[in-house]
């Protein structure tokens, strides 16, 4: 969900504004707001780098640490994206965010017939940790953190992940892995999911089990706002259902007797940014409060540095327009500018081409520099949460919390988010939302510029990332190459290891690491679990 | 996989009987899970009294196509974001003519670049709607091809 709502008089004056989370914005506000809302400084708002966070999880925020910038990046063979990987990194970018191919998201090698057109398409082509070795030559896994968009095979990626650092020289305790590894996400948005979901929750337990000692600066999960908000969720909803998946995610670690002051610490969250500015930065405020509250007081984490909303807050996809597409600079440029208020750890943005593809150098630079440029010349390092205390900031922030709590409230009275997702309630919601929405802007009820205001008929040419068909060939050759030249029994003893211990029930990820040590497929791993668990299918949502 | 849509909780506009009301296969091939822009349309079809069926993700060509048969569709809708649109639709379409299929009409929506229009025509289909076409123009273009 998108813009707000403007209910405007004859004379284009606004009569009211509603959010799209359903809160409606006064003309003016003043201490009076505060009051009839019971606002308390301490309880709500306290010290930033303090307990409840509203104001931030740094007690000085972008004063000790600038913001990490992580553009999303990846496509073609491995050694394309390492060129482009070095190429951000030269320009100044501190985090990398690798992109996978569609195939390799859904656990085919690279000449697998459903893989057939996609091969390096949205992504970065990956079968092997020989690619991987490609793709990481000459970066310092030590100083550079990978977030890595994967999540059906997010625990086969981490694994190989561990396997390119022993190959690289980096020690698997010091790298650190961001893989998304959210699949109930997967599920109500972005559609890349495989096996069954009860395995497919444990196969994430698996990699926070893991992670706790053998990659402890590695974060397992990074539970995504963001996809459910691009499929038609409200911010308030967005922030309510990423709580509601981590908490199942929680539960299934606390299942196998951990605490979760032991793993929580290590969660990040990847959410979205974009719409109405106020709306975005009270949801992160009030996000940061209701996520350390869930965690105090349902599950009992004391440690501080375990209350922290972590994450990328990111300028989204579904802001953007392919009508007048270089309007969506000035779009990321406000979004970032919301992460920026709301205090946000890591950032991207999407580049303004990608109404229509993947980003070209050009412009995935153009959206560094946005970044880079709200840190260094116009000011948002100089003071902590700079809104706070805001009548009408504070207001916002106490009226979102409500609402973020009363759809979580809403979910667990429905059984908890596992069972939501196994229903199709949730999909069923925001796919609706989603329809009305799209209805509403076509009835000009809701505003876009350039698409139902201030339209022009023009065609906007654009330079496009061109998908290039060699790099598919060149892929497979490597990949036939690969089977032809690796060890083939110590893959295949690796692969049948790997079966037993998944048919067992163990932790499967030290034998997804000597898989990967001995050169075994994410096609090969991906079909030990296809067979294994069984494929997940979809809730009728109609 | 295929998931039956419920009837409409009102009935079929412009007095059309039921089992006469136009319908649509809404498909998404290949491996691309971006689906709100499918859902959206097919929730904007079955508004219009349409009956609508959706294929779910992850389909391949051959069980679009055995979908639309077995569901006897007047018209089959695929949403396209990756960029295969071309050689995704020149299967369809060869398949389609295979299985004795060659008169459903397709349509597609999605990530459309312009400059591929006239490519996609060339292979038989019919409609193209990329994003952000208002819905009516899609219900339109249905209504005026379907006799």
């Amino acid at each position: 969900m998108d813009v707000a709502r403007y209910i405007k008089d004859e004379k284009d004056q606004i009569q009211d504004v509603i959010l799209s989370s359903g809160i409606h914005v006064k003309a003016k506000y003043g201490p009076e707001d505060l009051e009839a809302i019971g606002f308390d400084h301490a309880k709500d708002v306290g010290e930033p780098g303090e307990y409840p966070f509203t104001r931030n999880i740094f007690a000085e925020g972008y004063r000790s640490r600038e913001w990490t910038t992580r553009q999303y990046t990846g496509f073609g063979t491995p050694r394309e994206s390492n060129e482009r990987f070095k190429l951000m990194i030269a320009h100044g970018q501190t985090g990398l965010n690798v992109a996978f191919d569609l195939p390799t998201q859904m656990g085919y090698d690279s000449d697998h017939p459903m893989a057939e057109g996609e091969v390096g398409r949205v992504g970065m082509a990956v079968d092997s940790l020989r690619d991987f070795e490609i793709a990481f030559a000459g970066v310092d896994l030590h100083t550079v953190g990978a977030g890595l968009t994967i999540n059906a095979v997010a625990s086969i990626m981490l694994a190989m992940y561990q396997a390119v650092g022993e190959k690289l020289g980096f020690d698997r305790t010091k790298i650190s892995a961001t893989p998304q590894n959210d699949i109930l996400k997967e599920v109500i948005g972005r559609g890349a999911w495989i096996y069954a979901l009860d395995p497919a929750v444990k196969l994430i337990g698996d990699t926070i089990e893991y992670a706790i000692t053998a990659m402890p600066k590695t974060n397992p999960v990074s539970i995504c706002g963001y996809h459910i908000r691009e499929s038609g969720a409200t911010p308030a909803q967005e922030m309510a259902y990423a709580f509601g998946i981590a908490n199942a995610y929680i539960d299934e670690v606390v299942r196998r007797g951990y605490h979760p002051e032991q793993f929580v610490g290590r969660f990040s969250f990847n959410l979205n940014i974009f719409g109405n500015l106020w709306e975005q930065v009270a949801k992160f405020r009030a996000g940061r409060k209701v996520w350390a509250w869930n965690l105090r007081e349902k599950y009992g984490v004391q440690n501080p540095r375990n209350l922290w909303l972590r994450g990328l807050f990111a300028g989204g996809g579904s802001g953007l327009t392919k009508a007048e597409p270089e309007n969506n600079i000035m779009r990321g440029a406000y979004y970032a500018l919301a992460a920026a208020l709301s205090g946000a750890q890591t950032t991207a943005l999407c580049s303004f081409d990608e109404a229509f593809t993947i980003p070209t150098p050009r412009s995935a630079l153009l959206s560094l520099r946005t970044c880079q440029l709200l840190m260094e010349e116009v000011g948002m390092r100089d003071t902590v949460d700079p809104l706070a205390g805001s009548y009408f900031i504070e207001t916002l922030t106490k009226e979102m919390e409500g609402k973020i709590r009363e759809e979580m409230e809403d979910i667990e009275r429905r059984g908890g988010m596992l069972q939501c997702v196994k229903d199709g309630y949730v999909q069923r919601k925001v796919s609706r939302q989603a329809f009305e929405f799209e209805s509403a802007l076509q009835r000009g009820e809701l505003i876009k510029v350039g698409v139902n205001k201030y339209v022009t008929e023009a065609e906007h040419e654009v330079e496009l990332h061109e998908y290039n068909e060699a790099w598919a060939e060149e892929k497979i050759r490597d990949l036939q190459e690969l089977r032809r030249t690796r060890d083939s029994k110590a893959s295949a003893a690796s692969l049948k290891a790997l079966e037993q211990g998944a048919r067992e029930g163990k932790n499967v990820m030290p034998f997804l690491v000597d898989c990967c040590r001995a050169y075994a497929t994410v096609g090969e791993m991906s079909d030990v679990f296809r067979g294994v668990f069984g494929e997940f299918k979809e809730p009728s949502i109609f | 996989m295929v998931q039956a849509a419920q009837p409409p909780s009102r009935p079929a506009t412009r007095g059309v009987p039921v089992s006469k009301r136009i319908k649509v296969l809404v498909a998404k091939p290949g491996l691309d899970g971006h689906d709100r822009g499918a859902k959206v349309v097919a929730h904007a079809l079955r508004e219009a009294g349409m009956e609508v069926i959706y294929t779910g993700l992850h389909q391949s060509i051959e069980a679009i196509v055995a979908a639309a048969v077995q569901e006897d569709v007047d018209l089959i809708g695929l949403s396209i974001m990756t960029g295969g649109h071309l050689p995704i639709c020149r299967k369809l379409m060869t398949i389609l003519r295979e299985k004795g299929a060659g008169d459903k009409l397709v349509f597609v929506g999605g990530v459309i670049p312009s400059r591929d229009f006239d490519a996609l025509r060339a292979l038989g289909v019919k409609g193209i709607f990329p994003g952000g076409t208002p819905l009516q123009e899609t219900i339109e273009f249905i209504r005026a091809n379907v006799a």
